[in-house]
């Protein structure tokens, strides 16, 4: 097949598999009862994506291992908050410390809100950027780790009171306004991402990853590029933390605790550093599992008079950590590797497949 | 004068207490294909990580094309501490990134092969070409820059065909034989556009035969990439058989210079090959 | 602030200060000859708490079996992770062993969750160390004073160890190139093992002398202890035991003045804040050795 009409196949099954999705979307919110897992799943899932894809942009792709997603989200979705919540409402959510007096009138609609969420996270992003890119592997991921909890206590302190309602947190943030939504912005954010990892730039970030050295000998300006993934990265994870506040309706400050970051470390793991794809998939499968499957774990449940062992709120929690250690331990390359999931990887498995057979067969 | 591409001048290079590279004063003329050679240790490769800015020298300066690029002196803690000569010659602090050397026009490969190994080889060649790029990262992401994206494709293919590496444009540069792997790594720095080219040991890890045609291939690209090739090398039948100008460095010091043929003369040089007796 | 004050917060800071010295060496140890940032150490601290609930609630056994019992079972806990979490991971990239903690310290804190549930439990009180003592005008108890004292009787033990014993010297070795004296025939995993067994040993004393003077025990309890411990550890130079030991001390005198001037919401911050300046301007700490990248 040659390269031009490769392509064409490329863009032709795509479309289809576009049109599949939305078919099972549009599916999902017609003909399924509102209360569906499956509903759940599927936006969490998506949110969940495009977190772990900014993620993975910065330790897949670039090879900067950083720990301060959590952090970057709390940013969007205070951002987000704070200018989305109707006017009318904000008395009710400020009862306790009032609210500033310049905030008490201001509102954006929710796609300026969006764009707001990511623009203040990269412009942090990029203030603390120039001085923790300096550091080397395991001190960057403390240094983000930290910087990451900073966010969180400052955010939740009382001289932000007036601002982020301190302790208490935030609620009636819009929901999404329909179903689609949260879908649509993902996908447009992914894509913008995969755009990106195929540029040139996106080379550039990979070559980071492979040898900083050698990159740097290449004539790349290692601090920039590492600055531009950087922010980039927490432009979306600032997107993604406002897609978290729609979709929880409130938050609070440890809703952006450690253990999110640790989580969506997990899903880009178990999906494949430096595997778009893979991030998808695993988001929708560790959310699925996480949601949906693995909960009879936590109820005790009885069979006649027997009781089953185990089964108690909180060991869905456990057994999904053992699922995450043994694909750490042992599946270390995750779901996807570096590979992404195309149309030429699926015809090269299915080649590799009847290649095999044929052989079998002699 | 117009034509000396690269000149170093009294570098030294002082590790703590340890001088690596000590007052070394060298230069490459266009063109030309100089060798710098020495026994293990002797600071060849710490001279070239001086030239291209991944050290920043203690005492020197280097220019490159009649332009001062690098140029530092003795001081902080350095100032006590330093062991070189040439102290207070050198006023001015210039230490450019190996990246901005690298655009001025000088590339360079590396002793143990420093590949992208995930990526393929047309990829290394591609990300050689992105520092010359004049598209930004927005115009790049959304495709609006797809005239120059395509252009950098066709000269990475253009360059891959020349040096004899077309058909393995899509293989993971890591999967490559060891001498194809170093082949790239000259592509790759090739790819830079340089007027000079830094070789570390080109042909280590190369079998006879394949050190041979190495030979040619350094000749056919400094002739068709109009190059001036400075390198370091151990293989003396390849540097005896290439090189216009050597020069010998031993502890960190030059200890002579010249053509091959008064090298292999040279009794100095002999001695640091293979060691002086005590007792003479 | 009268002097009065003034010294008692010096003894408090100096008392947290000396327990956050015992976990930062657990940190700095690991990280030393594995280069491993233990992320899992800050919550076997936190499960020894629960040991601790576990043998004297549970079990109703005596304080001081209850601690050899503590202590056991914590170092049976870290040896266990390193078998099966670390050691499969010797020859894999840095960042998947490290991975491999961070998933480890979420198992940990899962499991907690499971056993104990996720409502805060109270600590047992070991009678004698919660007396109040009043020692020139400053009233404290037995714990906050013996806490500094323990520290640098265990530290000053712990260095005769690694200076003048064989397997001190194999540690040295091991931290010093990996590599080169598992070719001198030195067993790596005993000394690995042991590392872990030390680390552990003092990430147990230090939770009982932690918890002690505090209510109760959750499971994300280990978590933020851990982490400035971790930071304490590279402040004074991740690898070297002296460093963090100074690391702990500074860190917890540090975090106890903010609370007294009325900033207690800001410690934390500032801990983090701490540790971002004291990597820009000297990246390994103040006793670290310089590592460079050989091109």
């Amino acid at each position: 097949m040659t390269e031009k009409k490769k392509t064409q196949f490329n863009i032709l099954f795509s479309v289809i598999a576009l049109l599949v999705c939305a078919g099972i979307l549009f599916y999902v919110n017609n003909f399924t009862k509102p209360n569906f897992m499956l509903r759940t799943v599927l936006q969490l899932g998506a949110i969940y994506a495009l977190v772990a894809v900014s993620m993975n942009l910065l330790n897949g792709f670039t090879g900067l291992f950083s720990l301060g997603q959590a952090g970057f989200m709390a940013v969007g979705a205070y951002t987000f908050a704070i200018f989305t919540i109707p006017v009318q409402s904000r008395s009710g959510v400020y009862y306790l410390y009032g609210v500033a007096d310049w905030l008490s009138t201001m509102q954006v609609p929710i796609w300026v809100g969006l764009v707001l969420a990511g623009l203040v996270a990269a412009i942090l992003a990029a203030m603390i950027g120039a001085p923790v890119l300096r550091l080397k592997s395991d001190y960057f991921a403390i240094a983000t780790l930290g910087f990451a909890e900073i966010v969180r206590i400052i955010v939740g302190s009382t001289p932000m009171n007036k601002i982020t309602n301190g302790s208490l947190g935030l609620k009636l943030i819009p929901k999404f306004p329909n179903f689609y939504f949260p879908f649509i912005v993902v996908g447009i954010c992914i894509l913008i991402v995969t755009l990106l990892i195929r540029s040139s730039y996106g080379r550039a970030f990979k070559a980071i990853r492979e040898d900083e050295i050698a990159a740097e000998a290449m004539g790349i300006n290692l601090a920039k590029h590492k600055q531009l993934s950087f922010i980039i990265s927490s432009f979306f994870a600032g997107i993604s933390g406002a897609l978290m506040g729609m979709y929880l309706g409130a938050i609070t400050s440890t809703t952006f605790n450690i253990l999110l970051t640790y989580n969506i470390l997990l899903i880009v793991v178990i999906g494949g550093m430096g595997s778009i794809s893979g991030s998808i998939i695993s988001s929708f499968l560790v959310i699925a599992a996480r949601e949906w499957w693995l909960r009879f774990l936590d109820m005790e449940t009885y069979i006649g008079d027997f009781k089953v062992p185990l089964l108690k709120s909180g060991f869905r929690m456990v057994v999904f950590s053992v699922i995450l250690m043994i694909v750490v331990l042992f599946f270390r390359r995750g779901i996807m590797g570096m590979k992404e999931l195309n149309w030429n990887f699926i015809i090269n498995r299915l080649d590799k497949k009847k290649k095999a057979g044929g052989e079998g067969y002699e | 004068m117009s034509n000396k591409v690269l000149s170093v001048q009294d570098v030294t290079m002082q590790f703590g207490g340890v001088v690596a590279v000590n007052n070394l004063t060298l230069e490459v003329h266009k063109g030309e294909i100089v060798s710098l050679i020495g026994p293990n240790g002797a600071g060849k490769t710490t001279a070239f990580n001086v030239i291209t800015g991944v050290y920043s020298p203690t005492n020197g300066a280097v220019d490159f094309e009649g332009n001062n690029i690098i140029s530092n002196f003795p001081k902080g803690k350095m100032e006590k501490m330093y062991a070189g000569e040439n102290k207070g010659k050198y006023k001015k602090t210039l230490e450019p990134t190996p990246d901005k050397i690298t655009r001025l026009g000088i590339a360079r490969t590396f002793q143990n092969i420093r590949l992208f190994k995930e990526l393929t080889v047309l990829e290394n060649v591609l990300i050689a070409k992105h520092m010359r790029m004049k598209a930004n990262v927005f115009t790049d992401t959304f495709l609006l820059s797809w005239k120059e994206e395509k252009k950098m494709k066709e000269d990475s293919l253009k360059l891959l065909r020349i040096l004899d590496l077309y058909d393995l444009k899509d293989e993971k540069s890591s999967s490559l034989p060891y001498g194809k792997q170093r082949h790239l790594e000259i592509a790759r720095a090739l790819a830079t556009n340089p007027s000079l080219l830094l070789l570390d040991e080109p042909a280590a890890g190369l079998n006879p035969q394949e050190t041979d045609e190495l030979t040619e291939f350094i000749r056919r690209i400094r002739d068709q990439f109009n190059l001036t090739v400075f390198m370091i090398e151990h293989h003396m039948n390849l540097v005896m058989d290439i090189s216009d100008r050597i020069y010998v460095i031993d502890f960190g010091k030059m200890i002579a210079t010249g053509t091959p043929n008064e090298i292999q003369n040279n009794q100095k040089v002999i001695d640091a090959y293979l060691g002086v007796a005590d007792d003479e | 602030m009268t002097t009065n004050a003034f010294l008692q917060y010096c003894l408090t800071g100096i008392s947290i200060g000396g327990i956050y010295a015992l976990i930062a060496i657990g940190y700095t140890m690991v990280y030393g000859i594995l280069r491993l940032i233990n992320f899992a150490h800050g919550d076997i601290f936190m499960m020894a708490a629960y040991f601790m609930i576990f043998s004297m609630v549970n079990f109703a056994l005596p304080w001081y079996i209850a601690i050899i019992v503590v202590i056991t079972a914590t170092i049976a806990l870290g040896v266990i992770i390193e078998k099966l979490a670390y050691k499969p991971l010797r020859s894999a990239p840095r960042m998947s062993i490290m991975i491999s903690a961070i998933g480890v310290s979420y198992f940990l804190q899962n499991v907690a969750t499971y056993l104990f549930s996720a409502l805060p439990k109270p600590y047992p009180t070991i009678g004698f160390l919660t007396k109040t003592i009043t020692i020139g005008g400053i009233s404290t108890s037995v714990v906050t004073f013996i806490t500094p004292i323990l520290t640098l009787v265990f530290v000053f033990i712990l260095m005769q160890l690694i200076n003048h014993t064989k397997i001190g010297m194999a540690m040295r070795a091991v931290s010093k190139d990996f590599e080169t004296s598992q070719l001198m025939g030195i067993k790596i995993n005993r000394v690995i093992s042991f590392t872990f067994v030390i680390g552990c040993l003092l990430a147990a004393i230090g939770s009982i002398l932690y918890f002690t003077p505090r209510p109760s025990v959750y499971p994300l309890a280990g978590s933020l202890p851990g982490l400035k411990c971790f930071i304490a550890a590279v402040f004074g130079g991740i690898g070297s035991i002296p460093g963090a030991v100074l690391g702990g001390f500074i860190i917890g005198l540090s975090e106890t003045f903010i609370k007294a001037a009325g900033y207690s919401e800001f410690s934390d911050v500032f801990t983090f804040i701490l540790l971002i300046v004291i990597l820009l301007i000297k990246p390994t700490g103040l006793f670290g050795e310089k590592i460079t990248e050989k091109v």
